[in-house]
């Protein structure tokens, strides 16, 4: 099973890398863009668990691991069953 | 006194810590290695600055799982004393023995640089040889330094006292330019609520002696001689005068002035 993680800075925490990803963008005349947050991806393999298992320790790992939940939120999603 | 320095793969300020600890205040001083279970009873542990797992995931996220760890925290949950200097600090974040986390410098860069900070509180065992609201000069070296707390914790730690540095200008004003980082409320360093746990940005060991520019570090490693020996003083009067109790209590941990 493959699945995805994506961490990214909480909206109330400042992301000062996004921030200058804007401005370069902005210099390059894509005024278009409002915001940009950057964040991280994880791809995962997962082997002998069912989906329901699965779902219980994707949210689990992201949490105690992947992300720092004080300044990081996650959302996850399975690319292969 | 016996003082013990962690070291992770990636520790680079582990030399230097022992040689301020060992040769510069006179402190039988011992290498912990990472693997290791046995934290040889020490008085003061001390995770020192570095690239602990080469900063992977986030500063001190990986190192926090390494075996030591574990009993760093039963030393730390006994009210033992631990000292995280940078990365070590990062470590003490990310393990949860402090609140709060790190984020990258509010100007993206890696800063090494000498800066000033004043002590807030004076009344721990960290920073009793100071005073209140002196002026310190120790130097940073680090890429995620902007501490930050979300504002109900931030509160917390200004009501408990437990914000021992804020990074300032030479004469002890805070300001934008002087908080080099951008860390919330000025912070380079704080003590956890039962005050047996100090993170700190700063370096103390690099400011341990006048040919390195500034003695001032000393003030934080003479905090804990005293704190420790006070704290062992009273214990050996306890023994000798057998069912009197000791005289003086065990000083404060922490205390708001």
């Amino acid at each position: 099973m493959k699945v995805r993680i994506l961490v990214s800075l909480k909206e109330s925490v400042l992301d000062p890398q996004g921030q200058t990803v804007k401005n370069a963008l902005h210099t390059l005349g894509y005024n278009q863009i409002k915001d940009v947050r950057q964040g991280k991806v994880f791809e995962i393999e997962l082997e002998g668990l069912g989906r329901s298992e699965a779902e219980k320790i994707i949210p689990e790992i992201a949490d105690r691991v992947l992300a720092n939940p004080i300044i990081e939120k996650f959302i996850w999603e399975i690319l292969e069953a | 006194m016996k003082f013990g320095v962690v070291v992770f793969p990636g520790s680079n300020c582990d030399y230097d810590t022992f040689h301020a600890l060992q040769n510069v205040m006179g402190q039988e001083t011992v290498f912990l290695w990472h693997k290791e279970h046995d934290l040889q009873r020490v008085d003061c542990v001390v995770l020192p600055g570095g690239f602990s797992y080469g900063d992977y995931l986030r500063s001190g996220a990986i190192a926090r799982f390494s075996p030591i760890m574990r009993e760093v925290k039963k030393f730390a949950d006994s009210g033992g004393l631990v000292l995280g200097i940078c990365n070590g600090f990062q470590i003490l974040l990310e393990a949860g023995l402090l609140p709060g986390a790190m984020l990258r410098n509010k100007n993206l860069k890696f800063l090494c640089q000498h800066v000033h900070i004043r002590i807030e509180n004076n009344r721990t065992a960290f920073s009793n040889a100071g005073h209140r609201g002196q002026v310190l000069r120790i130097p940073i070296a680090h890429f995620d330094g902007n501490y930050y707390a979300p504002p109900d914790l931030l509160s917390g730690l200004e009501k408990n006292g437990q914000i021992i540095f804020r990074y300032c200008d030479e004469k002890g004003k805070l300001s934008e330019a002087a908080n080099v980082n951008g860390s919330v409320h000025s912070i380079a360093g704080l003590i956890n609520r039962q005050g047996n746990v100090l993170g700190m940005m700063p370096h103390p060991e690099r400011a341990a002696e006048k040919i390195l520019g500034s003695e001032d570090g000393k003030i934080i490693f003479q905090s804990i001689l005293n704190y420790l020996e006070k704290k062992k003083g009273t214990g050996k009067k306890k023994a000798t005068r057998g069912v009197r109790p000791a005289v003086s209590p065990l000083p404060p941990l922490i205390g708001t002035s």
